[in-house]
Formats: C-alpha cells, sequence, structure tokens
C-alpha cells in the first residue's frame, strides 16, 4: 500500500448515499415477504381500482382513455348523482353515528375494567371480545330477529304490557343499522380505550386528588385528556370500516338504511360498471381519509391547546 | 503514572477502539491491555461507555474503528458465539422454558461431550455457585440471588478464557450484593479465569477488582489498582467519583528538587513531592486535594500534627461508627469534610465551635 | 371516591347491562335452534334436535364447510408465517422505513372490507385468474396478517433481547438460537396467531362473497340461506355449532397466551 493512499482522507459519507447496516439489512430482508405479499395483493390493487375509476367499460370490454365521466356521474349528473350522494352521505352520517354510539357506550365498561376490576381483568376482555368471535352474518341476522314486527323485543314488550301494536321503527331504517354495527363494533372501541386507560400512571390521579379535585373534576382535567389516545384510536378503528359495511344494511336497512357498500357491490356486479363502481370506491375513500385527517388534525390542535 | 500491571501476559489488547452509534461516539479511542487471571473492572457512570465496550469484547457488536484481540487473535469479524468469552447478563437472561440445569447444559451441547460428562460438567458448576441439587427446578421458580448464581454457572461450564460480568449484581438488594461480591471474588480466585466487570458503583469495583478502568465519556480517564486509583487519582473528576475529597484552590509558587511549592487557600503554603501530582503540573493555578479520613480534628492541647490550621464547626452528622464534620477553613473556598472515627472518650463537637485541623503532607494530592 | 374494588353501583350496573347487550343475538341462537317451528320467532314452539339432524343430511352445507376448512387453514398458516417474518423484523431491527412499511401492511385492519375486496377482484379479473378458492385464500391472508402481527409482536417483545444474546454467547449460531431459544418462546402466540388467523377467515364473509368462484364457502352458503325462511331454523342449528368451534378455538388460544405469558414471566396480553 502507498504512503499516499493511506493518507488519503476518507471521503466523506453523505448521509443519504449511506447504504443500511447489517441490522438494517437483516430487518428489510425479514419484513420484505410480508411487505410484497401486501404490495402485491394491497397497493397494487387499489392503484388499480383508483386507474379504473378514470377508465369506462363497455360490457365486457374496458376502455382505457382517461376520462373524468365516472365521477361526474357520481358527483354532477343530474339523474344519477343524487342517489349516489344520497348514499354517500347517509353512509357517513350512519358510521358518526354508529361511532359517536360505540365510543360512548364502550368508554364507561372501558374505564370500569381499568379501574375497578381488581383480579379478573382478563376474564371480563375475554367475555367482551367473545361476541366478535360468533359469526358476523349471523349476529346480525339475529338482530333482524331481536328488532323485528314479531321480534323478541316486540313480544317481550306486548307481553309485559308496555304496549298495543308491535313498534315498527324498530327494523328497516337506518336505527337498526347503528344499533347492530354498534353492537358488532364493540370490543374494537374498547380494547383501544382500556389500553390507554390502564396506561395512566396512577398516581397522577392520586396527585389531582390531592390537589383537590373531586371524583368529576379528576376525570374531566386528568383521566379523560390521558385516555384522549384511546379514544381518538377507538373512533377511527370504527368510523373508517362501518362507512363501507355490506352486511347490516342489506340485512337490517331496508330501502332507507342502504349504504355506499351496497351500490359499490351493485356496480360491479348486477350493473356491471366496475368504472363506476371504482369510482365510487375512490369517492368514499377520500372522503373517509379527509374526515379522518382532519379529525386528527382537530384532536391534535384541541389537545395542544388544552393541555 | 504507576503502572500497577498484574505480572502475567496480556490476554485481551485493545487498541484504539472506537464505536459510533450514528454521530455519537460511545467509544472513542479506548486503549488497554488486560492481564491473564486477573480480575479487571469497567467502573464509571450511565452512559460513559463501559457496557458498549464489553459488548465489542463478547461480540454482540463491532468497534467502528480499532482493534480487539483476544489470545493475540484480532477478533474482527469473528461473532459471539465463536468467541472465547462467556458472559453473565445484567438481566440474567435464564431462559424461561428450561430448568436450571439445562440452563447450564445449553452451551455445551455443542461440545458433543455426551451425556454423562455434561451431567458430570453441570453437576460441578452448579457446586461451585452453591445450587447443588437445584437442577429440576424451573427457571421461574428461582429467586433474584439464585438467577444469578445459574447464570454465572451457565457461564464458567464453558470454562471460558474470559467471564465477562454485566453489573451482575445491581439487581440484587444491599446485603445480598455484599455478600455476592465475596463469593464473586473467591470464586474468581479458585478457577483462574479473568473476569471483566461492569459496574457503576465504585465501592464495589474497589472491594473486587485487581485492575479497574475508570471511565468517562467513551475514554478511559485513569486505569490503576483500587489502592492508586484512590491515593493518586489524575484528576479531579476520577478524586470525585471514587470515594469523597475535598478540594483547595493552590498556587505553584515553585518546583525544585522534586519538590512542587504550593499556596493552598485555607491550608497555607507547603512542599510537596512531584510523585504527587500524577496528572503532571500545568499553569499556576491548581486544584488540591485531600479525603476527609486524611484529615484529623485535634482535639486537645497536647495532640500534634505536621500541619495544622484551626477553623470553624458548619455541621457535624452522627453516622455511628463515624462523625462528618464540616469545617470552614480560614481562606478557603469550601468548608472541609473531616471524618473522625467515634472512639471511646472522643467528644463530638457542634456548629460554632472552634477546632485544629491536622493532616501530614504525603496525603495531599495536586490534580490537573 | 366510594369502593375503589367493586367501583360505584351504577358502573358495574351498567357494565353487567352492556355485557347483556352484547350477549343478546348469542344467545338467542340456541335457543331458536332447539325451537321447533319454522319460523324464527317467539313464542317458543317446544324442543327439538330436528334442526341439527337436517345439517346432517344437507351435502351442499358439508361440501361449503369443507371449503371454509381448506381456506381457514390455508390463510392462517400463510399469514402466521408472514406474520412471524414482519413481527420478528419489527420487533427485533431497526430499518429505514419501518414505522411506515409496517403500518402499510397493518392496512387492511382498518380498511373497509369491500374495499379489499372490490380492489382484489378488479386486479384479478384484470389478469385473467379465475375465481377460486384460492383467491378467497389471498384476501384472507391480506386480512389476518395484521392480527398475526398483532399477537407475534407482543409474543417477540415480550421476549428479553439478551436471551438471544445469551444463546449466541453460549456458542449457538443465528439459525440454532433462533430453533432453541426463539421459536420455543414464541409458540404458544405462533399457535394462537394460528387460531385467531383460523376463526378469523371462518366467519369472513365479504371478500370470499366477492372472489370465491363456483364453491362457497360456509359464511357464503349462509348468506344464500338467509333468504328462504324454511332453511332458518338448520341455520341456527349451524351458527351454534360454529360457536361452540369458535369458543373452543378460542378457549384455546387463550390457554396457549397463558402459558406463553406465565414462560416470559409478563402479565400482559395481546387483547
Amino acid at each position: 500500500m502507498s504512503l499516499a493512499a493511506a493518507e488519503a482522507p476518507p471521503a466523506p459519507r453523505r448521509r443519504w448515499l449511506r447504504l443500511p447496516g447489517r441490522e438494517a439489512r437483516r430487518g428489510l430482508a425479514l419484513v420484505s415477504p410480508t411487505f410484497l405479499y401486501a404490495l402485491m395483493l394491497l397497493a397494487a390493487p387499489l392503484t388499480l381500482v383508483v386507474l379504473i375509476s378514470f377508465w369506462t367499460q363497455d360490457y365486457l370490454t374496458l376502455d382505457r382513455t382517461f376520462t373524468l365521466a365516472n365521477y361526474r356521474t357520481v358527483w354532477l349528473d343530474p339523474q344519477e348523482s343524487p342517489l349516489y350522494r344520497l348514499l354517500m352521505g347517509r353512509s357517513l352520517a350512519i358510521s358518526g353515528l354508529v361511532t359517536v354510539a360505540t365510543v360512548l357506550l364502550a368508554y364507561p365498561i372501558a374505564y370500569f375494567v381499568a379501574f375497578h376490576v381488581e383480579r379478573n381483568k382478563a376474564l371480563w376482555l375475554f367475555l367482551i371480545t367473545i361476541p366478535f368471535w360468533t359469526s358476523y352474518l349471523l349476529r346480525v341476522f339475529l338482530w333482524k330477529v331481536i328488532l323485528g314486527y314479531n321480534g323478541v323485543l316486540n313480544s317481550a314488550l306486548m307481553g309485559m304490557g308496555f304496549i298495543d301494536q308491535p313498534l315498527t321503527f324498530l327494523l328497516y331504517n337506518a336505527n337498526a343499522v347503528v344499533i347492530t354495527l354498534a353492537h358488532a363494533w364493540a370490543p374494537f372501541a374498547i380494547l383501544p380505550i382500556y389500553v390507554a386507560l390502564s396506561k395512566i400512571d396512577r398516581s397522577l390521579l392520586e396527585a389531582a386528588e390531592d390537589l383537590g379535585d373531586g371524583p368529576l373534576r379528576r376525570f374531566w382535567r386528568v383521566t379523560l385528556p390521558l385516555s384522549m389516545p384511546g379514544v381518538i384510536a377507538a373512533a377511527l378503528i370504527v368510523f373508517i370500516p362501518t362507512v363501507g359495511d355490506y352486511v347490516t344494511p342489506r340485512l337490517v336497512g331496508g330501502t332507507d338504511g342502504l349504504m355506499i357498500a351496497n351500490m359499490i357491490q351493485v356496480q360491479f356486479g348486477k350493473a356491471n360498471n366496475a368504472p363506476l363502481g371504482a369510482a365510487l370506491s375512490v369517492s368514499a375513500m377520500l372522503i373517509v381519509a379527509a374526515i379522518s385527517l382532519l379529525f386528527l388534525w382537530l384532536n391534535r390542535r384541541f389537545s395542544r391547546g388544552g393541555a | 503514572m504507576t503502572d500497577d500491571r498484574t505480572r502475567g501476559r496480556a490476554l485481551i489488547t485493545l487498541d484504539r477502539v472506537e464505536k459510533r452509534f450514528g454521530e455519537v461516539a460511545a467509544l472513542d479511542g479506548v486503549s488497554a491491555e488486560i492481564m491473564e487471571g486477573e480480575f479487571f473492572s469497567l467502573l464509571g457512570p450511565s452512559g460513559c461507555g463501559k457496557t458498549t465496550l464489553l459488548r465489542l469484547i463478547a461480540g454482540f457488536d463491532e468497534p467502528t474503528r480499532g482493534t480487539i484481540a483476544i489470545d493475540g487473535k484480532p477478533m474482527a469479524g469473528v461473532p459471539a458465539n465463536l468467541r472465547p468469552t462467556n458472559m453473565v447478563f445484567q438481566s440474567y437472561a435464564i431462559f424461561p422454558h428450561l430448568d436450571v440445569a439445562q440452563n447450564v447444559a445449553y452451551g455445551l451441547r455443542r461440545l458433543r461431550l455426551g451425556r454423562e460428562e455434561t451431567a458430570r460438567r453441570v453437576t460441578e458448576a452448579l457446586g461451585m455457585v452453591d445450587l447443588a441439587g437445584y437442577g429440576k427446578r424451573a427457571a421461574h421458580a428461582l429467586s433474584g440471588g439464585q438467577r444469578q448464581r445459574v447464570a454465572l454457572a451457565r457461564a464458567l461450564v464453558m470454562r471460558p478464557r474470559v467471564l465477562l460480568l454485566d453489573e451482575p449484581l445491581s439487581a440484587l438488594d444491599k446485603k445480598l450484593r455484599e455478600q455476592m461480591q465475596v463469593e464473586l471474588r473467591r470464586l474468581q480466585r479458585a478457577v483462574g479465569i479473568t473476569f471483566i466487570l461492569v459496574t457503576h458503583d465504585q465501592e464495589e469495583a474497589l472491594i473486587m477488582s485487581d485492575r479497574i478502568a475508570v471511565m468517562f465519556d467513551g475514554q478511559i480517564a485513569q486505569l490503576a489498582s483500587p489502592e492508586t486509583l484512590y491515593r493518586r487519582p489524575v484528576n479531579r473528576r476520577v478524586a470525585s467519583f471514587i470515594g469523597v475529597m475535598n478540594f483547595f484552590e493552590a498556587q505553584v509558587t515553585g518546583e525544585a528538587a522534586g519538590l512542587i511549592e504550593l499556596d493552598v487557600a485555607g491550608l497555607g503554603r507547603i512542599a510537596i513531592p512531584a510523585e504527587q501530582a500524577p496528572g503532571g503540573v500545568n499553569g499556576a493555578s491548581v486544584s488540591v486535594g485531600i479525603r476527609p479520613e486524611m484529615l484529623t480534628l485535634l482535639f486537645s492541647e497536647s495532640d500534634r500534627a505536621e500541619h495544622e490550621v484551626s477553623g470553624e464547626v458548619v455541621d457535624a452528622v452522627y453516622y455511628g461508627d463515624m462523625t462528618y464534620y464540616d469545617l470552614r477553613l480560614p481562606g478557603a473556598a469550601r468548608p472541609a469534610t473531616v471524618s473522625m472515627r467515634n472512639t471511646a472518650g472522643r467528644p463530638i463537637l457542634r456548629p460554632g465551635e472552634r477546632a485544629r485541623v491536622g493532616w501530614g503532607r504525603e496525603s495531599l494530592i495536586l490534580l490537573a | 371516591m366510594s369502593g375503589r374494588r367493586g367501583g360505584p353501583g351504577w358502573l358495574r350496573g351498567y357494565a353487567i347491562g352492556y355485557l347483556v347487550f352484547l350477549y343478546a343475538p348469542v344467545f338467542l341462537l340456541p335457543i331458536f335452534a332447539f325451537n321447533d317451528s319454522a319460523i324464527i320467532a317467539f313464542p317458543l314452539r317446544g324442543f327439538t334436535t330436528a334442526n341439527f339432524e337436517q345439517l346432517w343430511a344437507t351435502e351442499a352445507m358439508h361440501g361449503a364447510l369443507a371449503n371454509s376448512l381448506k381456506v381457514a387453514v390455508a390463510a392462517s398458516v400463510i399469514s402466521t408465517l408472514l406474520g412471524i417474518c414482519a413481527a420478528r423484523a419489527s420487533a427485533r431491527y431497526e430499518f429505514p422505513g419501518r414505522r411506515p412499511i409496517i403500518g402499510f401492511i397493518m392496512l387492511p385492519l382498518v380498511l373497509p372490507e369491500i374495499i379489499v375486496a372490490v380492489a382484489l377482484l378488479v386486479v384479478l379479473v384484470q389478469l385473467g385468474f379465475s375465481l377460486s378458492l384460492w383467491t378467497v385464500v389471498l384476501g384472507h391472508v391480506l386480512i389476518c396478517t395484521p392480527f398475526s402481527i398483532a399477537v407475534l409482536s407482543s409474543a417477540f417483545l415480550n421476549m428479553d433481547r439478551s436471551l438471544e444474546e445469551a444463546s449466541q454467547d453460549l456458542g449457538e449460531g443465528r439459525v440454532m438460537t433462533f430453533l432453541r431459544v426463539t421459536l420455543p418462546l414464541v409458540a404458544p402466540g405462533i399457535v394462537a396467531s394460528l387460531l385467531i388467523g383460523f376463526t378469523i377467515s371462518l366467519d369472513e364473509f365479504i371478500i370470499a362473497f366477492f372472489l370465491t368462484g363456483t364453491e362457497p364457502t360456509l359464511p357464503v352458503y349462509i348468506w344464500s340461506q338467509l333468504r328462504f325462511t324454511a332453511k332458518l331454523p338448520g341455520v341456527m342449528a349451524l351458527g351454534c355449532m360454529l360457536l361452540l368451534l369458535s369458543l373452543a378455538l378460542l378457549g384455546a388460544a387463550e390457554y396457549f397466551r397463558r402459558r406463553s405469558a406465565r414462560q416470559t414471566g409478563s402479565t400482559g396480553g395481546y387483547l
């Protein structure tokens, strides 16, 4: 080795040129099968859906010229768009209601398990999750049985003499959809809130009490703010998937309770108009993503200002 | 600097070892030799790089620059499983799915010793750490002290050239810790294997080690025997990390015939031998250190010392066997701490009382 | 604060009421399954096991069940393998893009299933694949993998990393360390992941509805039966059996999770 080479200063390493280290390479190699699977069967399909939404279909042949026609049909067309907009709006409204109801109903139970169950926490969590593991289709169907004209609820109320005629506002409308979905998504709301609550350092609550807060003020000023991450997670976990729910509106929604997913299914199925279905899907996803981001942003602003 | 190297040959040679995590240098050019059969400690506050160095020796990480050689063989590229080192982990890392004997026998499998020889060596190792008869015990049924012993047996059964101990006693309570310190030292003498101990506890390092490397900020500040480290620390940082030290401001007024003449604020003019400046003399303004036990209160008129000054008691803290006094000495920036053994008939002074303090010049140390 | 242990009375009462709400449909299932009536409504008519006996004779149901079992086994095995890779990578290694990559893999957890189903359908049709049980498996792996990762991540994270270092320190290489230490310690997590993946796949409807060819899975079969009032008592009986199967599988999953927790000394679960 020549002296000049030995004394040459080492080339300055650039950050963006630096190759990943041994550990990083191992990690990347290990995650790559799963990542590739997700790329091929999630990213690529989603991309294709977006592409197709800009194409048109005539029976079985796809016309691949770029067009906004599908989006015009969904949002502007005087004949068709009112229906799509109605379904979209109703999906969002129902999902919003379901989210609020589920989170409000779930919070006390999460609070109960986190703070007042001493020994059997695991048992309670297990009990809460069991119904989630029974057939989704049958659970939804059984709500139809409960809420129906000759259903369990009506029979019981009539049997006890509270009503003379069966109540008809229970089934085949948006109410039924909200109740059924609030039931189906309960564990997904309870668990994140429970995790957030159980992470709260108990001495913080004692400190609040020590500094003069009663139970309500302490809850409002310490417990609730500290559990907000769980509430946010619960809200998003419930809101995003329920917008696209198909089974529940079909079974218990009647015609007044149908949602956007039912229309998407029709476009891909009977109507044989995949591009329009794709445009509906993309529109729904964009709206949901926008609402979720807005929600996260508002929460961040709120919690920063509040703390 | 005095060389306290144990006689024998170097087993581990560290040459300008450097370890960077991103932009942060955890080790910044460490060179040292660790001798065959010695009990060597890496001592320093958390974040000083001592654990990083131990992990580099074990082979869990590779140095960014510099070389590590064990037994003359460079270790670059040699993974942990092929190095003649074994480790006692801070968490003990007892395999929870195996019982005690299976834990101890874990590494023997590769040696293909045969069932009987394996069992013999496991029994021997368990006996060595006072766990004879515990072989069938489940890992989760062990106490902290027992886990520590299993970890030790599991490493020793491999008959390593070097045993690495990463804060092995920090999880134990005080009494058990003190007992284990003595036992570990005795065990090391018995098996004759080189031990490298990482600890942040200066007392532990002093009690157990043949030599100690004191580390700050990824560098070895001083490498010496416990006694040298205590009596002749090279700088203020080492001096105050190990034991308690009083510091006084001083001016160097002259150097002649192996003596350094000093004017010490609070203690007066004095000349000390040059060897009492292990870090050398840099500039005219220096610090002088003296341990609390090297200062003596002269209680009766007839008590005499080589040098003495008088001051006022600011505070007295009673420890039972000892009393620690803080004394304000005229001219000194801070009160000086003096420790006195509470022997029979010796009074305890109260704050406000005046007292004479005596010391000998050989107990002073000049710090850079 | 009144009674830290039991909590205020109203909170406990609410909790019990909530459980009743959660279990209402589940309780009805056996009631109607054993009810001797062709319509699913009160009042009850009498006890019968005819609905169960009828199940034995329904060939179409047997075919659907066999299809579902095949799909569920394939989906749970593949998703657990993929989950092991991803969970191990994210728990053990730091690599560029770790969070976005894992986040993307977990995306099906919050994506409406109909979107997943539609997207897969479109791509499979474009590529000219014919729909079969395998296309259902592809979709089910996608939605089961996030659950596998969630279960396995906690198994990998709960494991003290120094255990693997100790194995290497005692002379074992990378592969043997994985086999002798890592695998036994995460085995309960793997079993739990298999069981959960199996249960999810067995119950999944939308993706199967879109991607199944001529061979229906059990939920698709049930969906087709829900339209015929006469078939409903039989469906109730089938639902009962499925419920028992789910409970058995979940009980097994919980048992393995607890065993794992005991072994690694951790108390936290993946729930």
